[in-house]
């Protein structure tokens, strides 16, 4: 190791302690809200939660578990996420995979390549879109959550990329056994493509999970609301009235705040479990949009 | 090279030509699926846009609603709060831009100098979870926090002899804490694109800058902050494109009427224009304004970033 000057060794001493502030400080929000989660009502509404919980209780999260909307649209989201992805990660495997050939193996490649990086370029405007899901039937239906973003462009091209970084003689091998297209992406492209699938697949999750607008603007009853969009309604809202009155009373150690808090956690929960994977496949998601022959 | 270049040579006679195409239309179906989804729900929208010009109705429809020219943008135009809007959305999102370039690379820089790879992992790992986490629960956090009779932040000035601010609603404060959530949100991410960058960096360079007797600080200014420049220069440009895209998820959740002068942005007119008061020709003129504007921004920022920094999508 190189040795310090005193001045580099207070550089580097306050360096740390600089950054660990830092860190400490975009975690602190957080933590103030899963204290106050598992708090009682009373030291909440009192403002004495800080970061710790004060009168421990489970009580918060008892009461979302008996609240039926919640739980619906848990049930939502869940579907919407698994069908979600499959449709998703489907589709990016076929367009990836022909969009990955060279133009004089597959004519009208860049055609085809350039009618979906259009959409990125240019898009008709919430209202012309919100029309053609209208018009095509889908409205309060699961379905208008998965098919019309079905097409993640920007997954199609991290993958195209990745599988244009294959080497040449994988593919040249399969065609002399006699093997065709799909034969080939199946067993051939998709078992090698491990980790760029990982990454897809993540992130198809998470947008997934996140999503809350096309909930909110597609559904027309609450009761088909995705989670998030169910949350947009109950935590972003700032008047009590959607909070029925009789339902707090039943729960002495719930507040408003505090449940509110313990599902602000839980939607984030399922992010947190997945983080480390994220975490993982994030920075290969990047070197991997950014490689090219 | 096996058949293809079988295919290649012999490809002027009839029977290979066919053979080829054959082989071809699989590709083909594989991407008829994806056509069809965008072609419903990105190029008929794109068609749609027409009743920027109309007087629509649902009822009637895009076929039979009246055309009725510029009226729509005359109306917009003539309206005293567009141009607020406009500033406003420009505004805010050229603060993000810039927060969101210098503050990440900054933190790059120091966390460079942190020589214990586990702590670098520690900080990395807690500055980009808030990226995660979508702004629906984030936007709940920020309510909670900035409360102004009970949330942590203003507990906090109070310590320190500050009245309570209602920081979500005031006109002062509001485009600073948007500004302010959204490095919260990103600068993580941010961070990591740019130590990645650092990582590339030939450390062949650095020992040269040691035999040269070059200290830590000029190393940085002379070895790291150039090799980080290329990626800058890349970023910079390709922001450019969301110079009218300053955050429709994090307002949509965070603002309320009394914050409209400050923080009303063109995305959530669009919406208030749509969705509240169902006036969807105008509604879809403003956002066919800003799609049409986009579209140059991004074609230039793709341009540039073509040009300065070699770099292609695909």
């Amino acid at each position: 190791m190189i040795r310090l000057s005193p001045g580099g060794k207070i550089f580097v001493v306050g360096n740390t302690i600089f950054l660990f502030g830092v860190s400490i400080l975009c975690l602190l929000p957080l933590i103030h809200i899963l204290a106050l989660s598992f708090s009682s009502s009373g030291p909440a509404t009192a403002n004495e939660v800080k970061f710790w919980p004060v009168d421990f209780t489970f009580g918060s999260y008892k009461f979302i578990m008996h609240k039926s909307e919640f739980l619906t649209a848990m049930v939502v989201t869940l579907k919407r996420f698994s069908i979600g992805t499959a449709i998703s990660l489907a589709l990016t495997l076929l367009s990836a995979y022909a969009l990955s050939k060279e133009e004089r193996a597959f004519r009208g490649r860049t055609l085809y390549a350039w009618i979906f990086m259009l959409t990125i370029l240019f898009n008709g405007g919430l209202i012309p879109w919100y029309l053609a899901i209208h018009q095509t039937g889908l409205l309060d239906t699961i379905w208008a959550l998965v098919i019309p973003n079905g097409v993640q462009v920007f997954n199609v091209i991290l993958l195209l990329n990745f599988f244009r970084g294959l080497p040449k003689e994988l593919e040249e091998a399969a065609f002399i056994d006699g093997a065709g297209h799909l034969t080939t992406l199946i067993r051939v492209f998709i078992p090698v493509s491990a980790p760029a699938l990982a990454t897809i697949t993540l992130f198809t999750i998470v947008y997934h999970w996140n999503a809350w607008f096309d909930g909110l603007l597609l559904m027309n009853s609450p009761a088909h609301y995705p989670l998030q969009s169910y949350l947009q309604t109950v935590t972003t809202v700032r008047d009590l009235t959607l909070i029925s009155s009789q339902s707090l009373d039943d729960l002495k150690d719930v507040s408003d705040r505090t449940s509110k808090s313990a599902q602000l956690f839980l939607g984030a929960l399922p992010i947190l479990c997945v983080y480390p994977f994220l975490q993982r496949y994030f920075i290969k998601g990047v070197v991997l949009g950014s490689v090219k022959e | 090279m096996g058949i293809p270049l079988l295919i290649r040579e012999g490809g002027s006679s009839e029977p290979m030509q066919r053979k080829k195409t054959m082989r071809q239309l699989p590709l083909h179906l594989m991407l008829l699926p994806a056509l069809v989804i965008l072609a419903v729900y990105n190029y008929y929208p794109m068609a749609g846009a027409v009743i920027a010009f109309q007087n629509f109705t649902p009822a009637k429809g895009i076929w039979h609603s009246e055309w009725v020219g510029l009226d729509n943008f005359d109306y917009i135009a003539n309206l005293p709060g567009t141009l607020r809007v406009l500033w406003n959305t420009v505004f805010i999102a050229l603060m993000k831009i810039i927060a969101n370039l210098v503050l990440p690379i900054l933190m790059a820089l120091l966390l460079n100098e942190i020589i214990n790879n586990r702590f670098k992992k520690i900080v990395q790992t807690m500055i980009y979870l808030p990226h995660f986490l979508s702004w629906v629960i984030l936007s709940g956090v920020l309510i909670d926090i900035l409360s102004p009779s009970t949330g942590i932040v203003n507990q906090v000035l109070s310590l320190f002899g500050v009245e309570p601010i209602y920081f979500l609603g005031n006109n002062h404060w509001f485009p600073f804490v948007l500004v302010a959530s959204d490095v919260w949100k990103e600068f993580g991410f941010n961070t990591i694109v740019y130590l990645a960058a650092l990582t590339s960096i030939n450390p062949s360079l650095y020992e040269a800058a040691v035999v040269d007797g070059a200290s830590r600080w000029k190393q940085t200014l002379h070895v790291t902050l150039p090799g980080m420049l290329p990626i800058m220069i890349l970023l910079m440009t390709l922001s450019l494109g969301n110079v009218l895209n300053a955050g429709f998820d994090q307002i949509f959740n965070l603002y309320s009427p009394q914050v409209y002068e400050s923080g009303d942005i063109i995305d959530t007119l669009v919406y208030r224009l749509g969705f509240v008061d169902a006036q969807f020709g105008v509604a879809t003129a403003v956002g066919l304004f800003k799609s049409v504007v986009s579209l140059l921004l991004i074609s230039l920022s793709y341009l540039l970033a073509y040009r300065i920094a070699n770099y292609r999508i695909f």
